[in-house]
């Protein structure tokens, strides 16, 4: 975490005091309108992210990681989705107060977005080298013939062998990595501030996940952009990120640095995601799983979301809905229990 | 791609072979073409005889189809039933049909593209669904009826086009009966048009397209419309064909002496070289937009061009 | 809630003279050169679903759908005067009073005369009968030969599949206007079944593809191959896993089909190819009518918007049927 213009004391507070997040994340919500009822996606999700930073958006399907992630990119689809509430501060300026043009040019130029399916994602009839050249076509102006140098260049930057030859070629024609590299190579293309990679190694084979995220974090580190990766893969997380945020039912419920994550969830759904992963040293013991489902976001349970699955449960958790509580520095916990959790923990 | 061609033609011989042989089949074995050519008077049986054999119609059906296909790859169709030569019929009545259909397919595709992509980018609101539910009355009223009607409102009433078209067949006159020919396949290419962008705009590439921060038209029109216009290609392919087959209630409504005037005449005197010698060509103009709509695949989708 | 939006788009070609009496997407995905590639495109053919519960669902869905009500009624409506046509015009569709030639609406006979004196009104209701007639009978045909064609050849493969292909290429090779007006100029009877006859011969075509697509996506599904890797015989797949998955299909395309049949017999009895009188026909009156248009336009209009309504209501009938049973909108 090398900061250019480096601050006397680094620690995380002070650090924060002296820059400004690249992007802050405020009480954001979105809410689907669909025939059977709205849909509180996203439900007060408030996160930050610095240059050079790695933030994890960690949760199930249907906690809407992805939603916030797309409300920041400004990619929602609308209708059946709205944005009902919130501020995403960027580099100073509330995106939400922008024009329709003034966010067009910082979408792709100075954030970009990496998909999870990059068949389905990349056009099938365009060459890649089109794609690519079409970032700078389009935010640069250049000719496309330039275009097309610059996008051999990117090939070449995310190692796909024999990029001059390839960069004719169709999406279809490339390998599931390649491809992904392809979409790492879009998104970086403008030199952007920030990246949202949304499941980037989820669609992979395992061999090919850690290529491709080691190749995102050495580019990441390189270009020291932040970089807020949404997965739901808890093993993903724990090599690459710096600050966890854990999503669940529309809310985050615990924000913390990686390894105090680890080490003390101060969630008790947290610490059911951390039980459920298999490990070496407890072979033959029954895996741990959370019980129940995740609820139907047209009816969320009253009082804290998480409470009908929740170990802890207790009469406070059916009523009243928990605050964010500060359990640390830099460290949150929606949680009533939260102390309790901690120190069970440990 | 050479070899797929190769392939394609092949496979169209047989089917060639099999309508020709069965509209042939319809003409000279179910009709009688001596018995038409006297018409309501009963031939001399002797006369009747020798002009068979000159016509070479005592032979057996297959024999008489090889003996006129080879007629017709030497470019003999035949004589017509005022003693014109069909070829001379050809002539004059394909380029008339040609221009009515062309007329007809830029119609079709123009509106119907617009209409589609207008629809289809608001699904589920008031425009898309009057556009569908208009779509599907246009379908349902058969074109002898939407012809008469446009003729008797347009041509009698308002006066804004000619009710029937000048023999020198201007293309200013064939607006009218263009539109009425293109009626039917124009609701088809608004509906396909409208389902395929419904589809795809939701698709994840689109997605992608957006947050690479390309302004709206050019997501529209590079990205989105691209991809939904594959299967509106192909339908208008097969369908020029089909167009100027259907080109004949079109002609009858408003007096255009072309193809379908020429068949129906044929048709109604049972002058069998005229019809059969048409159908072959009109079956072979269909084979071949089909071939050229295969291939317009291979270029517009690379998944295909490198399968 | 309307809001048609399958692939299989354009339908029934009846009277465009189109060779193809179908061009949907289940064809336009046949031509495409090789199988479309894995994970491109929408899939062929319509996706295997659960029959029982997308047939109850689908009625659930039929029965709160305006259009699917509405056009009900109305064919409901058509085929009781069809069968009926006494119940609501009591005079006699023959009787003619050259007197009374060409003569608009007046009281008792709301539509007026055509060119031989005789009543439009009384002529549009019998007219009912030919059209759904040679709608059901054709449709009928057109959809058992298909399917059992088609059906056999998709689960089959191999040679007959082949063979059953090509000849349903050269059947869709023939211009079917054309068709049939060559066809039907050599048969003198007057009765529908030649016109039936024609349709079943050029219709076929169009279900035997449909059938075929459905036969050969169901034949992939897991369950299928489950149940055939546990012994299950030719006849017990077909009948029992297969078969289901076909009908819905088979029903929707047929059910559309049947509006451009009538649309193609009015067309073919337009142009003198068709019908014969004495039989009424909508086609006929409306050829018979239309060198007045200008004159007596009421001659035209009323069995021209007869037919047109009923066309209408099977192609809504069968578009409202095909939103319902296409799970991909669920």
């Amino acid at each position: 975490m090398t900061h250019q213009e480096a601050a006397p004391e680094p620690t995380g507070t002070a650090a924060a005091v002296a820059e400004p997040p690249l992007l802050d994340v405020r009480d954001l919500r979105v809410e689907f309108r669909t025939r059977d009822g709205v849909a509180k996606a996203v439900n007060g999700v408030s996160y930050h992210v610095a240059r050079g930073q790695t933030l994890a958006v960690l949760g199930e399907s249907g906690s809407g990681k992805s939603v916030t992630a797309q409300a920041v990119m400004g990619i929602l689809d609308s209708p059946p989705g709205f944005l009902t509430g919130g501020e995403i501060v960027f580099q100073g300026r509330d995106l939400l107060t922008l024009r329709r043009e003034e966010r067009r040019r910082i979408r792709g130029a100075k954030m970009a977005m990496i998909f999870q399916d990059a068949l389905s994602s990349l056009n099938p009839v365009l060459s890649v080298g089109a794609q690519l050249g079409e970032m700078f076509q389009v935010h640069e102006g250049v000719s496309r013939k330039e275009a097309r140098a610059r996008a051999v260049e990117l090939m070449e930057r995310v190692k796909i062998p024999a990029a001059r030859e390839r960069v004719g070629d169709y999406p279809h024609q490339f390998s599931g990595g390649m491809r992904q590299r392809i979409m790492i190579a879009m998104a970086l293309a403008l030199g952007p501030d920030l990246i949202i990679a949304d499941e980037p190694t989820t669609a992979l084979d395992v061999t090919v996940q850690a290529q491709v995220m080691d190749l995102l974090a050495e580019l990441q580190r390189e270009l020291t952009m932040g970089l807020i990766l949404i997965t739901h893969d808890l093993g993903v997380v724990a090599d690459v990120a710096d600050t966890i945020a854990v999503m669940y039912a529309g809310r985050i419920v615990e924000t913390a640095p990686v390894h105090q994550l680890y080490k003390a969830p101060a969630h008790p759904y947290t610490r059911g995601l951390l039980d459920s992963i298999p490990r070496l040293d407890q072979k033959g013991r029954q895996l741990y799983a959370i019980k129940g489902m995740p609820p139907n976001l047209t009816a969320v349970p009253p009082g804290c979301p998480f409470h009908p699955r929740c170990p802890l449960v207790r009469d406070v958790c059916r009523t009243d809905p928990p605050p964010l509580y500060e359990v640390g520095p830099g460290r949150t916990s929606a949680c009533h229990f939260w102390k309790e959790t901690l120190d069970g923990a440990r | 791609m050479g070899r797929y061609v190769i392939r394609r033609l092949l496979q169209m011989i047989p089917v060639f072979i099999g309508s020709t042989f069965l509209i042939f089949f319809m003409v000279y074995a179910l009709g009688d073409p001596v018995a038409a050519m006297f018409g309501e008077r009963a031939p001399d049986p002797a006369t009747a005889a020798q002009i068979r054999r000159e016509l070479y119609l005592d032979a057996p059906l297959w024999k008489q189809y090889l003996h006129y296909m080879g007629q017709i790859f030497q470019g003999n169709f035949g004589t017509a039933f005022n003693g014109q030569s069909v070829i001379e019929l050809m002539v004059s009545a394909f380029p008339v049909t040609l221009r009515l259909t062309v007329v007809a397919v830029v119609i079709e595709m123009v509106v119907g593209v617009v209409l589609g992509v207008f629809s289809g980018l608001r699904r589920g609101r008031g425009i898309d669904t009057s556009v569908l539910v208009l779509t599907l009355v246009v379908v349902s009223i058969p074109t002898f009826v939407s012809g008469y009607l446009l003729q008797f409102l347009f041509g009698v009433q308002w006066g804004w086009a000619a009710p029937s078209v000048s023999p020198e067949v201007p293309l200013n006159e064939l607006l009218l009966p263009g539109l009425v020919l293109a009626l039917v396949s124009l609701a088809y290419v608004t509906r396909l048009t409208r389902t395929s962008i419904a589809e795809n705009v939701r698709a994840d590439y689109v997605r992608t397209a957006v947050a690479k921060g390309l302004p709206r038209h050019r997501v529209i029109t590079r990205h989105l419309l691209r991809n939904s216009l594959i299967p509106v290609v192909t339908f208008i392919g097969t369908d020029i064909g089909a167009l100027m087959g259907g080109a004949i209630v079109t002609e009858r409504i408003f007096n255009i002496h072309g193809v379908g005037y020429q068949l129906y005449q044929g048709i109604l005197r049972q002058n069998s070289p005229t019809v059969v010698g048409f159908v072959t060509i009109l079956v072979l103009v269909f084979l071949l937009a089909n071939l050229l709509v295969d291939l317009l695949y291979a270029v517009l989708d690379p998944r295909i061009r490198y399968a | 809630m309307p809001e048609p939006s399958v692939p299989k788009e354009a339908i029934g070609h009846g009277d465009g003279g189109s060779a193809a009496l179908a061009l949907g997407e289940a064809e336009s995905l046949e031509r495409r050169p090789g199988a479309a590639p894995p994970g491109a495109g929408p899939p062929g053919g319509v996706p295997a679903g659960k029959p029982r519960s997308l047939w109850s669902d689908a009625w659930h869905d039929l029965c709160r759908n305006p259009v699917f009500v509405v056009s009900a009624l109305v064919i409901v409506f058509l085929v009781i005067i069809a069968i009926w046509p006494q119940l609501i015009a009591t005079g006699n569709p023959y009787r003619a009073d050259l007197a009374k030639a060409q003569q608009g609406s007046q009281p008792g006979h709301p539509f007026g005369f055509d060119t031989q004196g005789r009543d439009v009104y009384t002529r549009v209701v019998y007219g009912a009968r030919a059209s759904i007639t040679v709608g059901v009978c054709a449709t009928t045909g057109a959809a058992l030969l298909g399917s059992l064609l088609g059906g056999l050849a998709g689960f089959f493969g191999g040679w007959s599949d082949t063979l059953l292909s090509r000849i349903a290429d050269i059947f869709f090779g023939i211009p079917v206007i054309l068709g049939g007006l060559v066809f039907l100029s050599m048969v003198a009877s007057t009765t529908v079944w030649p016109v039936v006859g024609f349709i079943v011969l050029l219709g076929w075509p169009q279900v035997s593809r449909i059938a075929r697509g459905s036969v050969v996506t169901a034949k992939q599904n897991d369950y299928v191959q489950a149940a055939r890797a546990l012994g299950a015989g030719n006849g017990r797949m077909l009948l029992r896993h297969i078969a289901p998955n076909a009908v819905a299909p088979v029903i929707v395309v047929a059910t559309i089909a049947l509006g451009t049949f009538i649309a193609l017999e009015a067309t073919l009895s337009y142009l003198g190819a068709g019908l014969k009188p004495p039989t009424i026909s909508w086609g006929i009156d409306i050829s018979t009518a239309s060198p007045y248009i200008r004159s007596a336009p009421h001659m035209l209009l009323w069995p021209a918007g007869a037919l047109s309504i009923t066309v209408l209501a099977f192609i809504m009938l069968g578009d409202a049927v095909r939103d319902a049973l296409d799970p991909k909108l669920r």
